[in-house]
């Protein structure tokens, strides 16, 4: 039902998700923000079970923040996504284990942009491009298809576009808008926010 | 409604154990024996098996979430409307029961799910937020104190609590309206409906509040309306409306409606 969508280009990420917070067959909002801030320039996105996203992703965002207040520096986005599945992992085989979808992107200094894929059983992917959800069956074909290493922005834009069209095309869950978020070496950016056509 | 039905369904049970049994044993022997069960003789053929309904015996509480409480943000505060019926399965227990929970004079909190669970868990929360006050030497806001709700619910994920509430106040950045259930959900938005009548409560306020800049009264009618439509659909909502606004004193409680005196004042309008 929820949706996550990551690419790298050269030396940027773009990543979108929908905003839509449901519960059982009523969205209760619309204008959900499912995207947090590790650091200036690390993004988590995190979808799955109620409750355990939100609980988790923080959880995971304080820890972030700790480090950085208690030795001077920033983890590195390689670094991050293994705490996270690490995490992740540790409760897994415990009685409460987590059980969300996350991407997390990020802009490294000397390493530069990277797009990392985690689910729920703590698997930890680095990716060019990546999805979540049930709209990731549809859209994942079209990113194989149309992704190069050496996108622009535009570029990729225009392929998140893409895969946002063939959402609103063909699933049948409407899902009316996405946030949508670039993260380069000058940090985070909110590019615009996208409505499909045709959605209300 | 959650403990009246838990004893329901207690004794419930143990007649339904003795009839299901029973009719398990009558049965196997009329058809594949071929012969009668002669009255008062306890004799059987069948297997008496433990009649379980596959949860052995921890019975699993069966919360019904039948009500229709619900709660939106408007130009001049937060309207709050509730019903105010209990039932335990087809038995309506109550007729008379208040869902909506008083956190502070600033806080109201509303009750869906298990009565025992909503009035314990924001009765608790209500200590929280006095001693917060006394700490901190000013009021806590909404987001906080539905924060504090959430992460006390979610240490007890999965372990059968029934919680779907409303945390409804007025704070420093102004109305505030927070959805904090026991599955870990914490919404912030302008408008929520929560129980089995909820989406017809959705349908009424979704539509009424398309044209923006409603006073208060007109506020308070919607709300009203919003419940009265829940209730004539929905089987397990009814009894009264019990309406309350918060605005930047505190809340108020507005009115408190029977359902059928409403039915009678709607009816004559349309006429």
């Amino acid at each position: 039902m929820e949706y996550l969508i990551g690419i790298q280009g050269q030396d940027f990420v773009l990543v979108a998700a929908d905003n839509v917070a449901a519960h059982s067959i009523v969205k209760m909002k619309q204008d959900q923000d499912k995207m947090f801030k590790l650091s200036d320039k690390i993004l988590l996105l995190c979808v799955g079970e109620a409750g355990d996203t939100v609980q988790f992703a923080e959880y995971i965002q304080k820890n972030i923040q700790l480090y950085k207040m208690r030795n001077g520096y920033e983890l590195s986005p390689t670094a991050a996504a293994n705490f996270t599945r690490k995490n992740l992992a540790d409760y897994l085989r415990s009685r409460t284990p987590y059980h969300v979808n996350l991407l997390l992107a990020g802009f490294d200094e000397t390493d530069g942009p990277g797009l990392y894929y985690m689910d729920h059983l703590s698997a930890l992917a680095k990716a060019p491009f990546a999805a979540h959800g049930h709209g990731a069956y549809l859209t994942l074909s079209i990113l194989d298809r149309y992704y190069r290493p050496d996108l622009t922005r535009d570029e990729a834009m225009d392929l998140l576009k893409k895969c946002i069209e063939e959402l609103n095309h063909r699933f049948i869950l409407n899902l009316p808008s996405f946030s949508v978020r670039l993260i380069d070496k000058d940090g985070t950016h909110d590019p615009e926010k996208l409505i499909p056509v045709g959605a209300k | 409604m959650a403990l009246a039905n838990v004893l329901q369904s207690e004794s419930v049970d143990f007649s339904n154990y003795g009839r299901k049994c029973r009719g398990f044993s009558s049965s196997l022997y009329e058809t594949e024996l071929g012969l009668e069960s002669v009255g008062g003789d306890n004799l059987s053929f069948a297997v008496r098996t433990a009649c379980s309904d596959g949860d052995g015996p921890e019975r699993k509480i069966q919360f019904l979430h039948g009500t229709t409480t619900l709660a939106f943000k408007f130009q001049h505060g937060v309207i709050v409307a509730v019903d105010s019926r209990a039932t335990a399965g087809a038995y309506i227990a109550s007729q008379t029961v208040k869902k909506v929970i008083e956190i502070n004079p600033y806080l109201l909190g509303t009750m869906a799910g298990g009565a025992a669970d909503c009035s314990f868990w924001e009765r608790l929360l209500a200590r929280q937020c006095r001693v917060y006050e006394l700490r901190n030497k000013e009021r806590i806001s909404v987001a906080a104190a539905s924060k504090l709700l959430a992460n006390m619910v979610y240490q007890y994920k999965g372990m059968g609590l029934s919680m779907g509430t409303m945390v409804c106040g007025w704070d420093k950045t102004g109305p505030g309206l927070y959805y904090v259930d026991s599955e870990g959900n914490r919404v912030c938005g302008d408008l929520f409906a929560v129980g089995s009548g909820s989406m017809y409560a959705y349908g009424i306020v979704d539509s009424g509040l398309k044209q923006k800049d409603l006073t208060v009264e007109e506020a308070c009618d919607l709300g009203c309306r919003a419940i009265y439509q829940a209730t004539y659909r929905d089987a397990y909502s009814g009894g009264q409306v019990n309406l309350y606004h918060v605005h930047s004193e505190g809340w108020n409680r507005v009115s408190q409606s029977d359902v059928l005196m409403l039915h009678q004042q709607y009816q004559a309008e349309k006429a």
